[in-house]
């Protein structure tokens, strides 16, 4: 893709931009006018900064883009956790790293997967191939949440087989410009898709997530549901789009992408499409972007709540749906940690 | 007691309440009648401190202290409830979890103790059996896809664990049938008492066959313009407003 490429050569022209559409919100030409110079090789840091109270069977950590492995295999029989950190130490400069994640089938893996940055104007790149076998089991919860000036990209394929489960939960804080794009392609047969997102913004922090999902043939189901929240000068981009082939009858297929602008200069631009080109399906999307209630702020503070209370109350509620829909409890909790530390901040 | 003396209400450019004085003492029930448009929703939303709602002149005072210059969640603190004509519905917000956010705000507020969640689910299912409202219904969003009456009663359930000192029931009786409309007013009688005092603010006689008021007021124009007994409610259901509206004019 341009930004490999671009990356590989510094050639900053390459790199995709608003005249690109898929990238019209998401104007990386625009925020990277040079491309900087490759990241050096730097340490792990200690511990798991993101979610550290979860325990995981393995870890994999890339650091500026390097690991000492190419990936992770998982085998069948007992679940296991793998926790992958992809860490950000760097200082004005760029790094890219790529892994693959395979589950044999009838695996079952939870990967907690955290982007996390200690530098500060870094432009950092990653892919991850997925791979997840018949009847395997993959659900995967991804937190961003990094330095209000990084640049972070990140990408992930997805192939799954016939009655595979992939469930996925992108929780993301933003930065100057964050984008996690996922693409599956989904071969139906009793396969289902779960993809969740949500995003935190304040200050001028961008967080785009971009979904892409193409069921090739019948009886596939994707359910998706988007939040989030935009204060300040944030902006939120949401672009999700199902395809459903010829052929690829009985999919059932539902989006949703719901946000709140906590006031007047912050900014959310959704683009949901469905491309259908069997004739017997299932889908439906819904895209809504609201104020919180003024109304029901007044009926919280009458029965005593201060402001401040009531809104983080409501916040917490409107987000909380898609961090209940993580199945794994001890992450679910985790994430509702990190979502209320988020939402202090905003609130 | 409530106390209310020379209140103007603008909304806008346009005055609603022009010069109202109203004193509800300390253990009684006084009804505020008047047709619509009269200011009787200004007047609630005044005293529970909607924003919008500027006071020009006049004040308002419970117990002897100022109410007009606090915050909602301030005067919440201080035992006002506004019982919503139409409960706003919050969803994602437990019941529960709701009633006791906002009492342990009060509490806060008043520099007492939390009550811990045991303690508060001990209470909460003590009330919700007096009200005949099933527990489980607690545990969803609060008022969300509830029936009007069902809303309502969910209002009496609050008051019944806020243990209000100032009561305003702002039309309590809308979209509510027979049947709900008796079991909120015996809600709403279980509640009087000797230092609570209650403003029941309605458009029909009706909701008053159920909550019997010690006093009635008629509300027009801004301004109450005559004060009596109960069989003032009963005069007004037979004559209409119009009377009063002529004078007013």
């Amino acid at each position: 893709m341009s930004l490999m490429r671009a990356l590989e050569t510094r050639d900053a022209s390459l790199l995709p931009g608003r005249r690109d559409e898929d990238w019209r919100w998401s104007d990386l030409k625009s925020v990277v006018r040079a491309v900087p110079p490759p990241s050096p090789a730097a340490a792990a840091p200690s511990g798991p900064r993101l979610l550290p109270e979860l325990s995981a069977d393995n870890e994999i950590v890339v650091v500026n883009g390097r690991a000492d492995t190419f990936g992770f295999h998982a085998v069948a029989g007992l679940p296991r956790t793998l926790r992958l950190r992809i860490v950000s130490r760097a200082d004005q400069t760029a790094h890219q790293g790529v892994l693959t994640l395979d589950l044999e089938p009838g695996a079952e893996l939870t990967v907690i997967e955290t982007y996390e940055g200690e530098g500060s104007g870094y432009l950092s790149d990653f892919s991850l191939a997925v791979s997840v076998g018949e009847g395997a089991k993959l659900e995967r919860i991804v937190v961003l949440d990094e330095p209000a000036d990084a640049v972070s990209i990140s990408q992930s394929q997805v192939e799954l087989q016939a009655g595979a489960l992939f469930t996925q939960t992108v929780l993301a804080s933003g930065a100057k410009l964050q984008r996690h794009e996922t693409h599956v392609r989904h071969p139906g047969g009793g396969a289902q898709v779960r993809l969740d997102g949500l995003y935190l913004l304040g200050g001028k922090r961008h967080a785009d997530l971009t979904t892409v999902v193409d069921h090739s043939a019948v009886d596939g189901v994707t359910d998706q549901l988007t939040k989030g929240l935009a204060k300040d000068q944030a902006r939120g981009v949401f672009q999700g789009r199902i395809v459903v082939q010829e052929g690829a009858d009985h999919t059932d297929a539902r989006m949703g992408h719901h946000a709140l602008l906590l006031n007047d200069g912050a900014e959310i631009d959704a683009k949901p499409e469905l491309e259908i080109y069997a004739d017997d399906v299932a889908c439906a999307h819904g895209n809504t972007v609201g104020s919180l209630d003024e109304d029901a702020l007044f009926y919280m503070r009458a029965r005593g709540m201060p402001e401040h209370d009531a809104r983080a109350l409501l916040m917490e509620a409107f987000v909380g749906e898609v961090v209940d829909r993580i199945r794994h409890e001890g992450a679910r909790q985790a994430a509702h940690a990190w979502v209320s530390d988020k939402l202090r901040a905003l609130s | 007691m409530l106390s209310i003396d020379n209140l103007h209400v603008s909304i806008g450019e346009t005055e609603i309440i022009k010069g109202l004085s109203l004193q509800v003492p300390a253990g009684q029930v006084h009804a505020v009648m008047g047709p619509n448009g009269a200011g009787k929703s200004t007047l609630s939303y005044t005293l529970a401190g909607r924003s919008g709602y500027e006071v020009t002149e006049g004040e308002a005072r419970l117990d002897g202290e100022n109410l007009l210059g606090l915050d909602p969640n301030e005067r919440a603190a201080k035992g006002v409830f506004l019982s919503f004509q139409y409960p706003l519905e919050i969803p994602g917000v437990p019941t529960l979890t709701f009633i006791r956010s906002a009492l342990n705000a009060q509490r806060k507020a008043r520099g007492e103790d939390e009550v811990a969640a045991p303690a508060f689910l001990k209470l909460a299912r003590e009330a919700a059996a007096k009200l005949k409202i099933d527990f489980d219904m607690l545990k969803r969003p609060l008022n969300v896809g509830f029936s009007g009456g069902e809303k309502k009663r969910m209002e009496i359930l609050q008051m019944a664990i806020l243990q209000p000192r100032l009561l305003i029931l702002d039309e309590t009786d809308s979209g509510l049938d027979i049947d709900a409309l008796r079991i909120v007013s015996e809600g709403v009688n279980a509640m009087r008492a000797p230092d609570r005092s209650m403003l029941v603010i309605t458009h029909y006689q009706r909701l008053l066959d159920y909550i019997r008021p010690d006093a009635v007021h008629v509300l027009v124009g801004g301004r109450i313009v005559a004060s009596g007994g109960p069989e003032l409610a009963l005069d007004l259901e037979k004559n209409g407003y119009d009377q009063y509206v002529k004078a007013a004019a």
